[in-house]
């Protein structure tokens, strides 16, 4: 059977075998799908990748429909949402699933990231997935925080001047780099128009790219499992890895169930909450934008409030400021501050367990105390939280290596 | 064939068209990064703007708008001025040191006229409005001020910054004249209006 291969393409159909001398089609399903293995063994916590971006299609799509009745213009872009929201038939689900879907994004790439962190794949050789990852959350703050200018409403507009003045806390260049931000005197509608601009254009096109780049250096290097093993390692006669089965149509049916189930919810929040009691969409923002008066109390939407809380927390701007961006960017080093032998939480020592306990439950209780107003209390408590996220990130250099590790087992664990 | 190749030379080619290129590419991006900047058109509505302050009561304050910025005119009472030296010790910058006012406010009342407070309504720590809290409350050390809901920092009645608030600096102090004694320019202070 030294043939096997111009046999198959023999009994491919025309269309698709014109196509394959022209394209590498049939190649590319291949190798992305029906010959791409990954580990038998995937959770639950395995899912939130294809639910990104499945969050991410729907963005687009929603956020097309939208730009055709949204106005970018300082006068008219209010009413434009409320036009949206009352009259362009549907436009109210269109609308709001675009509102929820940002939650939702930061929902499951916040989880898709922690799974990351319980299986260790971000460690050699998935570094680099890793820092496209995080380039990816990068661009995706600023998508979310360009987008909800553009309602402009009060949070909007106050939002906006809270951050963008983030970047005059620089030395020297601060104040004309926010005059180039903001392309005038104050947050006008030449900032609404660029942003427009940003959000719809510039950065959906480097999210698509960077997420485009995330799944080829994955399928180049192979899905981590969550025993934290290389199935690449153990291969049949075949080749192909003995605890590994396609992606599609293995993993592709187990995630269908997982955008059944993702989809209900979601859609539940869309119909019955979605304002998620002001944490979706924080109820100022109802309000247009008046650059007269801020809001008593202006707190980001929640997906930023950990980070906003450390930045209060310092009483110094730019040390804020440089915390506050430290704070985002620490989980880029992970793969060279975590230096265990082991990847997997199941072979780590009591010491990681307990770590990565606290520094969920410190970032919860930053994201709580971000949405609160101020009082000495709160920042008493959000420094302390703080110092836990902190250590997490810095000591892991140190209590990683001291951790008592179990042996790793050569195959994948799986109970069928 | 590859002996014949001139390393050097082709390294240096290789070089130069780099640099180049490089060149180029920075010159083509000076019009796209000026197209940010504020427009002609920008700057046109940040020109000058007048308050008439003929009608204001002692303690009274009015609110306007210059460049997209609140600017607060109050005229602050016997009282507020004679209070304003008991807040120095528990502000960061009392005597004005730090650049956050032309030259003829830095004095003990950050202003032209004792009476008259011109302050921009932004505070210094991430542009929010704080807001009036004239009340006095002598049990907290509170003389009357400002207090911005957005983080907490607060002000006195010049302006300036009280310590251990995340605001770093004193309420900027706008250039500004005044026309006559009814009237403020807040925006320039020289020339004509």
């Amino acid at each position: 059977m030294a043939h096997t291969d111009s046999e198959t393409v023999a009994e491919q159909n025309g269309l698709v075998k014109w196509i394959d001398d022209r394209f590498p089609l049939t190649k590319l399903i291949k190798e992305h799908a029906t010959e791409y293995y990954a580990s038998k063994n995937f959770n639950f916590w395995y899912v939130f990748g294809v639910l990104a971006t499945v969050v991410l299609v729907m963005q687009l799509l929603t956020g097309i429909f939208l730009t055709m009745n949204y106005k970018p213009d300082a006068n008219e872009a209010f009413a434009s949402v409320e036009y949206i929201m009352r009259d362009v038939e549907w436009g109210w689900l269109i609308r709001y699933m675009h509102s929820t879907g940002a939650s939702a994004f930061f929902i499951v790439v916040y989880l898709h990231m922690f799974r990351a962190m319980l299986y260790g794949s971000y460690r050699k050789p998935r570094e680099l997935i890793w820092i496209i990852g995080m380039l990816i959350f990068l661009v995706l703050m600023a998508e979310a925080f360009a987008g909800y200018l553009l309602p402009w409403g009060q949070m909007s507009y106050w939002g906006a001047q809270v951050i963008i003045s983030l970047f005059g806390a620089i030395p020297a260049v601060g104040d004309t780099l926010v005059e180039y931000i903001r392309g005038d005197f104050s947050i006008s509608d030449i900032t609404l128009n660029r942003f427009f601009a940003l959000h719809v254009i510039a950065l959906p096109l480097a999210l698509v790219g960077l997420v485009v780049v995330h799944i080829m250096a994955l399928h180049e290097v192979g899905s981590n499992n969550p025993d934290g093993i290389e199935i690449k390692k153990l291969k049949g006669a075949d080749g192909v890895p003995l605890d590994g089965i396609a992606f599609h149509p293995y993993h592709t049916s187990k995630d269908l169930v997982a955008i059944i189930m993702f989809m209900m919810i979601f859609l539940a929040v869309v119909f019955f909450a979605p304002e998620m009691g002001g944490y979706f969409l924080e109820h100022a923002n109802f309000e247009p934008a008046n650059m007269m008066a801020t809001p008593e109390h202006i707190a980001p939407v929640w997906y930023f409030t950990p980070f906003y809380a450390i930045l209060r927390a310092v009483p110094n701007k730019l040390g804020g400021v440089i915390l506050m961006i430290l704070a985002v960017m620490l989980p880029l080093f992970l793969p060279w501050l975590d230096r265990c032998k082991v990847k997997s939480i199941r072979y780590r020592g009591w010491i990681y367990k307990l770590a990565l306990t606290l520094f969920v439950i410190s970032f919860i209780i930053l994201g709580w105390l971000g949405t609160q107003p101020p009082n000495a209390l709160y920042v008493l408590l959000a420094r302390i939280t703080a110092l836990i996220y902190f250590s997490f990130f810095l000591l892991m250099p140190f209590y990683s290596v001291i951790d008592k590790t179990k042996p790793v087992p050569e195959r994948v664990v799986y109970h069928a | 064939m590859t002996d014949d190749v001139d390393r050097n030379r082709r390294h240096f080619l290789t070089v130069a068209t780099a640099v180049a290129g490089g060149v180029g590419v920075a010159f083509a991006a000076v019009p796209f990064i000026s197209s940010l900047k504020p427009s002609a058109r920008a700057q046109a509505l940040g020109a000058p703007v007048e308050v008439p302050i003929g009608s204001l009561e002692p303690g009274e304050m009015v609110r306007i708008l210059w460049r997209g910025k609140p600017v607060w005119v109050l005229r602050r009472t016997e009282e507020m001025l004679a209070r304003l030296p008991d807040v120095d010790p528990f502000l960061r910058d009392p005597d004005s040191i730090e650049d956050q006012q032309p030259k003829y406010a830095v004095n003990e009342y950050r202003s032209r006229k004792p009476e008259f407070l011109v302050v921009l309504g932004s505070c210094t720590h991430l542009g929010c409005a704080p807001l009036n809290k004239f009340e006095v409350q002598p049990a907290e050390n509170w003389f009357g001020g400002f207090f911005c809901p957005c983080h907490g920092s607060k002000f006195d009645l010049a302006g300036r910054v009280y310590m251990g608030v995340p605001a770093p600096l004193n309420l900027v102090v706008p250039p500004y004249r005044f026309i006559s004694d009814d009237l403020i320019l807040v925006g320039a202070d020289t020339g004509d209006a």
